[in-house]
């Protein structure tokens, strides 16, 4: 039984058809890391997963909660899938705290004292316990992930999107963020990611995807897909990365 | 220069400056508070193009930003009672600040709404708030926090402005000085105090204000 379940999804951004018919399904603590060209579709791919992008055809299922051709209850999608994003976006008038509490607050109508119990938790599970009223400016890039990463799972979602989250970051910051990916990880946090991170999505991931013109191109094992890639699409995108 | 400047004319009618300056403030403070509530509704119906309301407010804001203000406090105080819409003066002038701050007010926080990066409210969304919920936790107390000086200059000229009102015999500070100055005919010395009040006046709001918007809507220290 997957978790997530994409069926026939076509999406179209004017007359530009981005996404050609996608089929996907993820189950239950699965890695899955999106990798591929800019333009490829990858993003758009996992924007459509918290309905931050419209569909126009196809299906997409979340732990019951559906969208058909695009129709269906979005807030219900929303409250099993998590987001993270490149930017970070953190709201910048609340503290860290306050950043982690807002949402089981407001949608969920949770007590503040028990929001500000979760966002205790949340913080110290990303290691920021001691940041609990620190603004976001006050922050590092990294620490400013984490505390996204925090706000994200204080919604208890089935599954984290993660959008390209150490793209923004200066080097020698990436690596706090990626531990906090891989300890979910390993705690069985279902995750999607976009991610040119190629080592981190051998590593941690247990499904790769590569998207190449609105469509999923080839796919499978990381270790296996990296070390024989099948078409010459793939070798030349992992080749092109390397050398980089 | 043969003049003989004597302000004791003035100042012995201070009580009545006094009672037109608290009647200022006074309506200055209703007028501030609702004019920029309308203001939040309108800015809110404009950016987000809530429809059909951000064509009316849209229209609103048209009409009271090209017509002056005597004019339109004229037309309300006037004018309405003829359709049988009766009010004291302080109504009046209490409705024409509201309703001109109100307009201005649309426009300046209209702008601080649309600078809001779009990540802020896509970050909002994937968390499951509404649209009304983002904008009430997200998008409305950086919003103000940006365009706060400029709305604090509007409501002080809406407060320079409020003089006018001693033209439908409110009895504001303008209008004690205009009775001062015609019984004693001192014109200079009643209208240097004056001057001098709303001067003073329009400095102590510009602080308050200032101080008051680093408190409830930046909400941390600088």
């Amino acid at each position: 039984m997957s978790l997530v379940k994409i069926t026939g999804l076509h999406k179209h951004f004017g007359a530009n058809h981005v996404l050609k018919g996608i089929d996907l399904e993820v189950a239950q603590g699965d890695v899955v890391a999106l990798i591929g060209r800019s333009g490829s579709g990858k993003s758009t791919l996992l924007r459509t997963i918290n309905g931050l992008e419209t569909i126009d055809k196809g299906e997409l299922v979340v732990d019951g909660a559906a969208l058909h051709d695009g129709k269906g209850d979005l807030r219900a999608l929303r409250q099993k899938v998590g987001m993270v994003f490149q930017q970070f976006n953190l709201f910048p008038h609340l503290t860290a705290g306050q950043n982690v509490m807002l949402a089981p607050t407001v949608v969920k109508s949770t007590s503040k004292r028990e929001a500000e119990d979760i966002a205790k938790e949340m913080l110290l599970k990303v290691g920021l316990s001691d940041k609990f009223n620190s603004f976001p400016d006050q922050l590092s890039g990294g620490q400013q992930q984490r505390v996204a990463i925090a706000r994200a799972l204080a919604m208890k979602p089935k599954v984290l999107l993660c959008d390209e989250i150490t793209s923004a970051l200066d080097p020698e910051l990436v690596n706090e963020v990626l531990a906090v990916v891989r300890q979910l990880a390993s705690e069985g946090m279902t995750l999607i990611m976009v991610t040119h991170e190629m080592r981190f999505a051998r590593d941690v991931g247990n499904k790769l995807i590569f998207m190449h013109q609105g469509r999923i191109h080839e796919s499978g094992d990381p270790k296996t897909v990296f070390a024989a890639p099948q078409t010459p699409e793939l070798a030349g995108f992992i080749g092109a990365v390397q050398e980089a | 220069m043969a003049y003989q400047f004597d302000f004791a004319p003035v100042l012995q009618h201070s009580d009545l400056l006094l009672t037109g300056a608290a009647f200022t403030l006074a309506l200055t403070a209703v007028g501030a508070v609702l004019g920029i509530g309308l203001g939040i509704v309108g800015a809110l119906c404009r950016a987000w193009k809530i429809s059909p309301f951000d064509r009316l407010f849209g229209l609103y804001v048209e009409v009271i930003r090209n017509t002056p203000f005597l004019v339109q406090l004229f037309f309300i105080f006037f004018g309405l009672p003829s359709l049988g819409v009766k009010m004291t003066e302080w109504h009046a002038a209490v409705l024409a600040m509201v309703i001109n701050l109100g307009a201005y007010s649309t426009e300046i926080i209209r702008a601080g709404i649309q600078a809001t990066p779009r990540g802020q409210i896509e970050a909002a969304s994937s968390l499951a708030l509404t649209r009304l919920q983002t904008f009430r936790h997200v998008v409305l107390r950086p919003a103000l926090t940006r365009v706060w000086p400029a709305l604090v200059s509007q409501v002080i000229i809406v407060m320079l402005g409020s003089s006018v009102c001693s033209q439908i015999a409110a009895e504001e500070l303008t209008f004690a000085a205009n009775f001062i100055q015609s019984r004693n005919f001192r014109a200079f010395e009643t209208y240097f105090v004056t001057t001098a009040m709303y001067f003073v006046m329009a400095l102590l709001i510009r602080q308050l204000l200032m101080r008051l918007g680093q408190r409830f809507i930046v909400g941390r220290p600088r």
